[in-house]
């Protein structure tokens, strides 16, 4: 599976000096299942590039996975080039809520006053589907998600495919639910997704010394990602959703952070970059 | 390639934890009926640690509890709040005798109500219980 990460950064973009080396869009990552039309998860600021590359290839069919509605998962799909064109297929999913659905909640923040035009005058075709306790299955990829701890309706997802496993827990605080030492995995929330993946995509927002003003804000600290991905066995894990206050240099500390917690070669850990070419 | 082992729903894993903080007693069963979680609490209250009632199914885990109206008839388990919670999926409330892990009988109230994620699929019942004093009646 090939891949590429168009936005790493949790919050709100970040542009600027101090993040020029890890990027300033939020969450946005391409993946490329062999055989199967592009695969994207989240829509955030890093969509919009992403966008411009997909028309120049001439792609007329995707698939985009939102992991959640809050603002940096979401604000990028208006620019979104390939929604702007009638000859667009583009299969949403995301978890509904009790209260509406998926497509509803997403008209939510695309209509005014927040945006000048309302979801439903989109050209392209767009289908929704629900997400909150799914398997499916396209053109030979497999995907499944399940809920996750965050604030709202959540969900990580696990895409498997000629054999290698990815799985995609951004915005994610398992600690809130269970000790990641010493419960046993059926309690921990989003093992199941990342349980033995090749690659593990995961939240590591916060040092655990800024976690104790930020317990419940639904994301991970060092320390928890480094138990978690040790629980859950993964060969390679890379850290995201960037704190927007974290400086480069920063982040570089908290992933050797991340490394000596886990104990393992530090090339099996690294940060996920705006650019970076995946490879799994 | 392997697949991902079996994972509690959210909405149980929450459950779960949110049980673990409370002085109540509190039990979670799955949505075959099985015990899955009592906290301490609930340990205290019934006289027996979860390691002995973890796994067993309601009406197994009932038996033991040999359950009695108030007027110390036996109840069957479709009956009480749990089993009618868990058929019906419909919250309910009672009071009766229920026998401890010591054999002492003690009389509880309980409450129990079904849990449904969000997608409003049923995954689960809590049951919380209370000791209620005989000279309360």
């Amino acid at each position: 599976m090939k891949g590429r990460i168009w936005g790493s950064r949790g919050s709100i973009a970040s542009p600027g000096k101090d993040t020029r080396r890890y990027g300033g869009n939020t969450s946005c990552i391409e993946l490329r299942p062999p055989g199967c039309d592009v695969v994207i998860l989240d829509a955030g600021t890093g969509i919009r590039e992403l966008g411009v590359r997909l028309v120049e290839e001439g792609a007329e069919r995707m698939f985009l996975l939102l992991t959640h509605l809050h603002v940096d998962h979401l604000e990028g799909i208006a620019m979104f080039e390939p929604i702007w064109r009638p000859q667009t297929e583009i299969h949403i999913w995301g978890p509904a809520s009790p209260l509406a659905s998926l497509e509803e909640r997403i008209a939510m923040y695309f209509s005014p006053p927040l945006f000048p035009v309302h979801l439903s005058e989109v050209p392209a075709h767009i289908e929704y589907h629900d997400a909150s306790e799914s398997e499916w299955q396209i053109d030979g990829a497999r995907f499944s998600s399940t809920a996750i701890i965050h604030p709202g309706p959540t969900v990580g997802y696990r895409i498997e495919s000629g054999g290698r496993v990815v799985a995609y827990l951004t915005d994610h605080e398992p600690a809130l639910g269970a000790d990641l030492e010493t419960d046993s995995p059926e309690w921990i929330s989003g093992f199941g997704l990342a349980h033995r993946a090749d690659l593990l995509i995961h939240d590591c927002q916060y040092t655990p010394e800024e976690y104790h003003g930020r317990f419940g804000w639904g994301h991970s600290t060092t320390e928890q990602v480094a138990h978690f991905a040790r629980k859950a066995e993964v060969d390679r894990l890379m850290l995201f959703h960037h704190d927007p206050m974290h400086t480069d240099d920063q982040l570089e500390a908290m992933r050797e952070d991340v490394v000596e917690r886990w104990g393992v070669d530090g090339d099996r850990c690294t940060l996920a970059a705006e650019g970076l070419e995946l490879s799994v | 390639m392997a697949r991902a082992p079996e994972q509690r729903n959210l909405t149980l894993i929450l459950a779960r934890s949110f049980a673990s903080q409370l002085a109540t007693a509190v039990f979670l069963l799955d949505v075959e009926g099985t015990v899955i979680y009592y906290n301490e609490a609930a340990e205290r209250l019934i006289g027996e640690p979860f390691v002995e009632g973890a796994g067993l199914r309601m009406d197994e885990w009932m038996a033991r509890r040999r359950p009695l109206d108030e007027e110390g008839n036996e109840v069957p388990v479709e009956s009480l709040p749990l089993g009618m919670t868990m058929l019906k999926r419909e919250p309910a409330y009672g009071v009766g005798r229920f026998r401890r892990g010591d054999g002492e009988y003690q009389r509880f109230a309980n409450v129990t109500f079904p849990l449904f994620a969000h997608t409003e699929d049923f995954v689960g019942v809590m049951a919380m219980a209370w000791h209620l004093d005989e000279d309360r009646r």
